[in-house]
């Protein structure tokens, strides 16, 4: 092997606050020096604060506000976009995932992921040739190149200062729901309700961060009646750390493509 | 292989607060009230051993608005031991910076040391320090200065 390997790349991190979320970006090989990265990954926290501006729940004068209190008449694109996407999350979830809330409309669930991609995309290109990875609130976003992966703990949800398990990643997206440092925060659309479905978190890694982000809360808040609907679901793996703090993943599954493993404490979900 | 043990003290407590949710998302630029109050995280582990340090501030509380210094507990990553410091002026993060860098690695060399073989389905022990994010359900601000992946990024930000 003459390719230097991972840890003998440069490397860079930039760490921004968006969206109430700390968001790292961080890029290995000769782009990381690049002044054309850096000036992509100013432009993604700028779409990200833009997105924010436009799909906070929390701004009185964001156009998802205004949706709220019925003053939309004229929605914008992207909120087209999002509603949109949001109509197919709700149906490829058979429910599980749904922006309209007792509360009232909150995509929130959705945006993050879709918005993280679109902020994504200057710098895939700048960094072409070399490995990234953007990590919003511990939903993560990366890439690298042939014969590198970056290595991505999934955080104990029984303790966040520890990581279960551990997954080397290439390409795609990984994306984790569950009770975190905030205490339960999923909501069964159903019910209105905190999510309690037995599992304490979900982790799904799907192609894209938009879907890996929609499934892990569909799959939190099913629990472990969504493993037959993920299982078929295509691209996409789920790790669920159980009440007992075991893991049933379809990491190992035969239908997904590329070789698994089992961790230690964990079960396999085939296809059945 | 050490713990990865956090200490979340009173400083990290402040800044808890100050970067929480409501307040992050404001207005930009000022206008924020962070309240800094004594508060204790439920994240701190039960058993807590040799994994931190102790940590310490230098702030100042003008008109609602936090500025200061703010340095976070030490946290264990593949380059070693990091220790994050946080500068917010007025409520803003201006800087973060690793305050302790891993010793016998100076930073141009430091990961030469760890020229480890990577393949797609190898087993990476969990608690290694071999990892380069972390996933989990939604990280807000708030738990950031004390968790692993603020000691990973500090690591490999520019100095």
């Amino acid at each position: 092997m003459t390719q230097p390997t991972t840890a003998e790349l440069p490397r860079r991190a930039w760490v921004e606050q968006v969206m109430g979320l700390p968001i790292s970006v961080h890029v290995r090989g000769d782009a990381a020096t690049s002044t054309c990265v850096e000036r992509a990954v100013h432009d993604l926290f700028e779409s990200l604060r833009r997105a924010d501006e436009r799909f906070s729940t929390y701004r009185r004068d964001s156009e998802v506000s205004a949706r709220r209190r019925g003053e939309d008449a004229d929605p914008s694109a992207d909120m087209l976009k999002v509603l949109a996407l949001c109509e197919r999350a709700r149906s490829r979830t058979d429910g599980a995932f749904d922006p309209d809330l007792p509360g009232g409309f909150d995509p929130s669930g959705l945006v993050k992921g879709w918005a993280v991609e679109r902020a994504t995309e200057p710098l895939r290109e700048a960094a072409t040739g070399s490995d990234w990875l953007v990590n919003a609130g511990g939903d993560i976003l990366l890439h690298a190149e042939p014969g590198r992966t970056w290595r991505v703990g999934i955080e104990d949800p029984r303790n966040p200062d520890r990581t279960l398990r551990a997954l080397s990643l290439s390409r795609g997206a990984i994306a984790t729901s569950g009770h975190g440092r905030r205490g339960a925060h999923i909501t069964e659309p159903r019910t209105g309700r905190a999510a309690d479905s037995g599992v304490l978190s979900a982790t799904v890694l799907a192609p894209t961060l938009l879907w890996a982000d929609v499934y892990a809360t569909a799959a939190y808040v099913r629990g472990l009646r969504a493993l037959p609907w993920l299982g078929r679901t295509s691209g996409a793996r789920v790790l669920f750390v159980c009440g007992d703090g075991s893991l049933v993943s379809t990491l190992a599954s035969p239908t997904t493509t590329g070789p698994g493993y089992l961790g230690r404490n964990e079960r396999a979900y085939a296809r059945p | 292989m050490r713990r990865l043990t956090l200490w979340i003290v009173s400083t990290v407590a402040a800044l808890v607060l100050l970067f929480s949710y409501h307040t992050s998302t404001g207005a930009a630029g000022g206008g924020q009230t962070a309240a800094l109050s004594p508060t204790t995280p439920g994240t701190s582990s039960s058993s807590s051993s040799s994994g931190g340090s102790s940590s310490s501030s230098s702030g100042s509380d003008s008109s609602g608005s936090t500025s200061g210094t703010f340095t976070g507990s030490t946290v264990d990553t593949r380059w070693g031991p990091v220790q994050v410091q946080v500068t917010v002026d007025s409520g803003k993060i201006t800087d973060v910076q690793a305050v302790v860098y891993p010793q016998d690695n100076p930073r141009d060399q430091e990961i030469n040391a760890y020229a480890l073989p990577v393949l797609h389905d190898e087993v990476i022990d969990a608690q290694s320090a071999q990892i380069d994010a972390v996933s989990g359900a939604t990280v807000t601000s708030d738990g950031y200065i004390a968790s692993l992946q603020a000691a990973i990024d500090a690591a490999n930000l520019k100095s």
